[in-house]
């Protein structure tokens, strides 16, 4: 190397968790300064519990629960994905049509210092939205927090496992949309669809069985499920198709959607709009 | 390596790039030398961005050697990113940040940053730190993209059409600001469809059309090769203007002088302009 064309850089890059940690905190207070946003996203899970759970508070026959019983779990997971594969998935369309991702590759950024960030901002906003949920649904909607060590820990993974795979899959579908302008119909149909065969908006026994196998497919149905499996007292088991919790098979496709999921990311991430090449 | 004066901060030989059946880059060649401030000029589609992206890291070739800092962009490192600085044509940075949370962000991402606060003085922003980035005008956030260009102390600075859409004054302050990179050591590429720009700024130029390399070299040496000739106009004695292409000006104005006993009306002899010379280079005369 020659001294007139490369100055000395003896100094070593900055740490990948590191960075991450910092775009962690700065996806964090951007996100927070966008007013309308922190509201729409924490109020609509509450609004359609509130919504639902006064439609349908009867007794479920056989069950042992109310039916605004089943809902609480049911806006959780909903919330969840909501704040990772909806939320990342619209915000990482419009960075990348506004160009901002391409900016961060012009830098010696790494990559994963990026993906780092945007998991701590879902980490945050998704334990915020599940703690506003809990408290809801304990205080109005006769739901009790979990009993006993081994329920507090099946919650603790089912929202790791099911925020995991949902971001990822958030990542994934962000490179759909061809604008910033589509972005929210294209992530918001599928996730809408989902809500309805996953057991969500409607209760699971009254789906038809080949709406549930297709919702069995994605994690939505098993976040839904085994957070049942957390809140609701065990002679609610009836009404599940399997006619019991399946936390171990919840466990597996979930943890097989994190794995799915991160391969999908790592083969269509993009930088740049297709328009551009 | 050799230790010696003129060494290339950018190298390129036949560099080539199509989209679909459009070539947009027909065998660029260009070499430009560290230190220097190095404009590539031309007509809007005539392949500068292309090539400025290609050099960036951010876009594939079709064929061509490159070397940008000793590497080959096309297989851009972290250490090599930390010591190329980019200015892009169009510019976003997150809008709910203020200048100074953002400005000081992207240091961390160097080995060895500037000081922040000193970089927003730099470009002018001073007053503006503490304010989010939606309230900035555009050329605020202009400025703004050139802090966050120069940020990690680049070696070399790739700017992309910088000035478009600046009002004259925005102009000169930015070409000051690229003054005093310059001054600083920082090699600098701009692209620019602004003639007088390359001429304000450049040690050397490009003229690029069509894809191609049509002239290079300094602003005053394209002249002097591409501007023979001169032209002479006067008016005859019933007013009416003449004037006369030459490459002897001097024997015009004599032979005029044996016709006009004493005075020629409006006489004046110029030579081409850089302009004039752009524009034959890359066959707009007719725009004139």
């Amino acid at each position: 190397m020659t001294a007139t064309a490369v100055r000395p850089r003896t100094e070593r890059l900055p740490g990948v968790w590191g960075l991450g940690l910092r775009r962690g905190a700065l996806e964090i207070r951007q996100f927070f300064r966008q007013r309308d946003q922190v509201v729409f996203t924490f109020a609509f899970p509450v609004v359609f519990l509130f919504l639902f759970a006064s439609i349908f508070n009867d007794d479920v026959e056989g069950a042992g629960i109310k039916a605004s019983q089943l809902y609480v779990p049911a806006m959780m997971a909903a919330g969840i994905m909501s704040t990772s594969f909806q939320s990342l998935g619209v915000s990482i369309a419009v960075e990348r049509d506004e160009k901002v991702l391409r900016r961060l590759r012009g830098t010696p950024m790494p990559p994963a210092a990026y993906f780092l960030g945007k998991i701590w901002l879902v980490l945050v906003t998704g334990v915020l939205e599940t703690a506003i949920l809990l408290l809801v649904g304990t205080t109005l909607y006769d739901v009790a927090l979990p009993s006993d060590a081994g329920r507090w820990c099946a919650f603790a993974w089912i929202f790791v496992l099911g925020l995991t795979a949902c971001a990822l899959l958030g990542i994934a579908v962000s490179s759909v949309p061809g604008s910033s302008k589509s972005a929210s119909s294209v992530v918001v149909l599928p996730f809408l669809v989902l809500q309805f065969i996953s057991g969500v908006y409607i209760a699971i026994d009254t789906i038809p069985d080949w709406m549930l196998n297709i919702g069995a497919l994605f994690p939505l149905k098993w976040m839904c499920q085994g957070l049942r499996g957390v809140f609701l007292p065990d002679s609610a088991q009836v009404l599940e198709q399997a006619g019991g919790w399946e936390f171990g098979r919840t466990a597996l496709v979930l943890g097989a959607w994190c794995v799915g999921g991160l391969l999908l990311c790592l083969l269509t991430f993009r930088w740049k709009n297709r328009r551009e090449g | 390596m050799t230790t010696h004066a003129n060494e290339l901060a950018v190298h390129v030989r036949g560099l080539r790039k199509r989209y679909g059946e459009v070539t947009a880059v027909d065998g660029i060649d260009l070499g430009i030398r560290t230190g220097e401030v190095f404009g590539l000029l031309g007509p809007n589609g005539a392949g500068k961005s292309s090539t400025v992206e290609i050099l960036q890291g951010n876009r594939d070739r079709d064929a061509g050697e490159v070397s940008v800092l000793g590497a080959d962009p096309a297989h851009a490192t972290r250490a090599w990113r930390s010591r190329v600085g980019i200015v892009w044509q169009d510019e976003s940075a997150p809008a709910e940040l203020t200048v100074a949370e953002t400005v000081r962000h992207f240091a961390r991402y160097y080995p060895r940053p500037r000081d922040p606060e000193e970089v927003i003085g730099l470009v002018g922003l001073e007053g503006k730190a503490g304010s989010r980035i939606k309230a900035l005008s555009g050329g605020q956030r202009r400025r703004l993209d050139v802090a966050l260009g120069v940020i990690g102390d680049p070696e070399l600075l790739l700017l992309d059409e910088p000035t478009t859409g600046f009002d004259p004054a925005a102009r000169r302050q930015f070409w000051d600001l690229i003054r005093k990179l310059s001054v600083e050591g920082t090699t600098i590429l701009l692209t620019t469809h602004y003639l007088e720009e390359a001429e304000a700024l450049a040690d050397r130029l490009a003229v690029v059309s069509r894809g191609r390399v049509v002239a290079e070299g300094e602003p005053a040496a394209l002249r002097e090769r591409y501007g023979s000739g001169a032209t002479v106009e006067w008016n005859e004695p019933d007013g009416a203007p003449r004037a006369v292409a030459t490459d002897t000006p001097t024997r015009t104005v004599a032979e005029l002088m044996r016709r006009f006993d004493g005075e020629i009306p409006g006489l004046q002899v110029s030579r081409p302009t850089l302009e004039d010379v752009y524009l034959r280079l890359t066959g707009q005369e007719d725009a004139r």
